[in-house]
């Protein structure tokens, strides 16, 4: 995570979705001078505050805490104990199951968790990429989650109804899920662009459509299994498969390649191209964009349809990657998850590429903890809520940790000067 | 709508203002809409196929003071009537919006109205169930119900410039408590009591990290609503779900029917035969709607939501407001979140409330940060959510996914095609810095 701050704090762009568009730029200015003073230590500390916080609520729920509490005065000691077995088994198991499982027998099995934990992060990192484009261009794209669902059933039909060789196959699919994707998120563009309708109601209502109509579209002959009563489609051709690059133990497919692949693209896309220039300019102040010239409205359209065909390859990644089939759950949460990503990373391409890698580790790994020490998989949804806030507030972490000379309110002084 | 303006009352002084006003171009998205969709149904519903002849609709409920006999039309004919009507509708706006003439909410009114009619005769044709009106209509008043109240708590935060992204988590939050204090004290109106003090925490926590720490705001908000879950799904897992009798099987509100009003035939068992949370509703609409727009306190708050400093010049005090109306915001969220446990009779479940906070945001944009447009927004809302359970019962020929997901189609028709550029309060989402 330590990179994530340092990338952020190199790039100067004011980042950060701009509901109503900035009249003033002190708002950029206090988002940038948050950047800057956030160090990795902050970064650190705050994924500490929030496994802390989260700690207290794994041992709360925890039945042997519970029965020793009820004595907790004659023998503290023993309250202790079992509140520090719980959360200790619980966050051992969220890193074995995530990074590196140490009981396992062979090397195979001890290194499984990282190979899942890159295969959950591909369609996270790929959504996040889409939508940092967006926030950094000042649209608050929500509609990951049915773009998605749209790349998905783009990529799975033709995974799954044609019969072409290997290579063009794969090739097709994962075009047809970025078209998709794209599409559906073109959608909201085109909208804002001629209507002015706000993105932030089109795309949630996109979401719904397309969560319904992926439901319908797998009642249909066309898409439903022969011979199957549930909502899921034929097994996807092995033609279009994404080949798996650690060979058949592992789940981990090509879309890891697909998903370092788009980070750079994303890097260039807006930090070196003149495309990415005019989406960052609209972002920062879509008047004075105008008045220099540039298409805002047509800005408008090519955000959204680029930030939707990333999306797109994130469903690619689910269906043709690790799902195999077209099913209702193909997006799972992975489009809210993103957005949130996205937030964590600051809109940056590796900033969202660690901050996904993390996420994905969290959800690996909280499986892995369900299993083991029946601690609910909730609980990581806390956890990752609380790094994102802390993270977005580093004066809050300094004061918890009294950092800088013990008092809260020099230590925010501090900040000021450092920034100023 | 937005460039279809009558010249302002005060411009008659500025000799130049009434020229410089027909120039601007004419929109003619309202009357496309209208057209198309107007013609849209009349070959759908008017000319192609019905699935029978006749279509009953029925009115009375059995408490009414006189009884409405069931209505029985002829589907086709009553389907191109209705039709029919809505493609005038579309000519009045054509011959309205070509003369700059602007028209009041009574014509996108009628066209809904007379649209859902046509469908309606066409979709229950021929079946042996009767359509019955009145339970259609009183279930999608009771289902609007977190929604108004979400857009509501939304509304109070935006006028005074924080975006309230975070309506789903303390409908959440509300849903959660209200349930837990519901079951612990058996009795639904603790756990109605209980519920504003849930969403006002979730608030506490925006207010914190947007007002204090001047984090984005639409950031925090996102990440509350994740956090919410995850809180409550936690709980919810380690201790609701295996002792489901002592923490979560809260007693439902009852229904409260107000005497005589209620004997109204279809007005009566539609408005005054539901729980005491739907008459909060009533209430705080009409008090906001007043308050907003005619008090002190609103005119206070939408300054400090539209131009901080100004206001902070005058001496109000611009984060104070924000902070209250934050608050109350919450208050409001997490009383609507009421209605998912004590309200509707359900133990709490792991993220019941479905993303209805963004429906209620959606509510409030197309509502026009207005209380009575939040509130006829939300109707729309309850009415396609009911309408699709009504429907399902009789059975209909559309598949329910398709019915599922026209009320969000209709939006983004109402976002791009009538609503256009709405206005939000000019300072929102901007922390102010003295």
């Amino acid at each position: 995570m330590s990179d994530n701050a340092s990338a952020s704090a190199a790039a100067p762009a004011p980042a950060g979705p701009t509901g109503a568009e900035p009249s003033e730029p002190s708002r950029g200015e206090t988002i940038l001078r948050e950047m800057l003073s956030s160090s990795w230590l902050v970064t650190t500390l705050a994924i500490v505050l929030a496994l802390v916080i989260s700690g207290v609520l794994i041992a709360a729920a925890d039945p042997t805490v519970q029965s020793t509490a009820t004595y907790l005065f004659a023998r503290p000691s023993d309250f202790l104990s079992a509140a520090w077995h719980a959360v200790a088994n619980a966050y051992v198991a969220l890193f074995q199951g995530s990074i590196l499982d140490t009981s396992a027998p062979t090397f195979v099995r001890a290194i499984r968790p990282l190979t899942e934990t890159t295969t959950v992060a591909v369609p996270i990192i790929l959504a996040g990429l889409g939508l940092g484009i967006g926030f950094r261009a000042g649209m608050f794209n929500i509609g990951a989650q049915g773009q998605i669902i749209l790349g998905a059933v783009f990529g799975g039909y033709i995974g799954f109804a044609f019969d072409l060789p290997a290579g063009l196959h794969l090739l097709l699919a994962v075009i047809g899920a970025a078209i998709g994707g794209g599409l559906w998120a073109g959608i909201a563009g085109f909208l804002k662009a001629r209507t002015g309708a706000n993105e932030v109601i089109v795309t949630i209502m996109l979401n719904n459509i397309a969560i319904y109509l992926i439901g319908y579209l797998l009642t249909t002959s066309a898409f439903q299994r022969p011979g199957s009563n549930n909502p899921i489609s034929p097994p996807i051709k092995a033609t279009a498969l994404y080949p798996q690059i650690l060979g058949s133990q592992f789940r981990l497919h090509a879309g890891f390649l697909v998903a370092i692949a788009a980070t750079v693209f994303v890097w260039w896309l807006m930090d070196r191209s003149t495309i990415g220039f005019r989406f960052r300019a609209v972002g920062a102040n879509s008047k004075a964009a105008r008045t220099a010239g540039i298409s805002v409205n047509t800005n408008y359209i090519w955000v959204m349809v680029i930030a939707g065909a990333l999306a797109g390859l994130a469903g690619s990644a689910q269906v043709l990657g690790t799902e195999k089939v077209l099913s209702i759950d193909v997006a799972a949460s992975f489009g809210f998850d993103a957005i949130t990503v996205a937030l964590l990373g600051r809109s940056k391409p590796l900033g969202t590429f660690l901050a996904g890698l993390l996420f994905g580790a969290l959800r690996a790994g909280g499986f892995a903890m369900q299993a083991r020490t029946g601690t609910p998989i909730d609980i990581v949804l806390v956890v990752q809520s609380l790094i994102v806030l802390f993270i977005a507030a580093p004066p809050l972490v300094r004061s918890v940790f009294r950092l800088s000379s013990g008092s809260s309110r020099r230590s925010t002084r501090t900040v000021k000067e450092v920034a100023a | 709508m937005s460039t279809v303006t009558a010249p302002p009352q005060g411009a008659a002084t500025d000799p130049s203002a009434p020229r410089t006003i027909p120039l601007a171009p004419i929109s003619w998205r309202a009357p496309i809409v209208y057209g198309v969709l107007g013609l849209l149904t009349f070959v759908a519903f008017g000319l192609l196929p019905a699935g029978g002849t006749f279509t009953t609709f029925t009115f009375s409920t059995g408490t009414d003071l006189f009884a409405i006999a069931p209505v029985r039309v002829p589907s086709k004919t009553a389907a191109v009537v209705l039709t029919l009507i809505a493609l005038a509708v579309a000519v009045v706006s054509f011959v309205t919006t070509r003369s700059r003439r602007r028209i009041g909410p009574w014509l996108p009114a009628l066209f809904g109205v007379v649209e859902v009619a046509a469908l309606l005769t066409w979709a229950v044709a021929g079946k042996t169930n009767p359509l019955p009106v009145t339970g259609l209509l009183a279930g999608s008043l009771f289902l609007a119900t977190p929604l108004v109240f979400g857009s509501l708590s939304g509304l109070l935060c935006e006028h005074s410039g924080i975006i309230n992204i975070a309506i789903e988590g303390q409908l959440l939050a509300g849903a959660f408590l209200a349930a837990v204090v519901g079951t612990l004290t058996q009795n639904a109106y603790a756990g109605l009591i209980a519920a504003p003090i849930a969403g006002v925490l979730v608030a506490l926590l925006l207010i914190l990290f947007s007002i204090r720490y001047r984090v984005d705001q639409i950031i925090v908000g996102v990440v509350l609503n994740v956090l919410v879950v995850g809180v409550t799904s936690y709980l919810f897992s380690t201790v609701m779900k295996d002792n489901a009798s002592t923490w979560n099987s809260p007693p439902r509100l009852a229904t409260l029917s107000i005497p005589l009003l209620s004997k109204i035939p279809i007005l009566g068992p539609v408005l005054f035969q539901q729980n005491v949370l739907v008459y909060l509703m009533y209430v705080v609409v009409v008090v906001l709607q007043i308050m907003l727009f005619r008090s002190r306190w609103g005119l206070r708050m939408r300054s400090v939501g539209e131009h901080p400093l100004a206001a902070d010049t005058v001496g109000i005090k611009v984060n104070r407001t924000r902070v209250r109306n934050t608050m109350l915001g919450g208050a409001v969220a997490g009383l609507g979140g009421a209605f998912f446990t004590v309200a509707a009779g359900l133990a709490f479940g792991k993220e019941m409330t479905g993303g209805k906070g963004y429906i209620a945001l959606a509510a409030m944009i197309l509502g026009r940060w207005s209380p009575k447009g939040a509130i006829a927004a939300a109707l729309l809302f309850g009415f396609s959510d009911n309408l699709q359970v009504v429907l399902g019962i009789i059975g209909t020929p559309i598949p329910s996914q398709i019915m599922l997901m026209t009320p969000y189609a209709v939006t983004i028709f109402a976002v791009a095609g009538l609503v256009g550029r709405v206005r939000a309060p000019a300072s929102e989402g901007i922390p102010y810095v003295k």
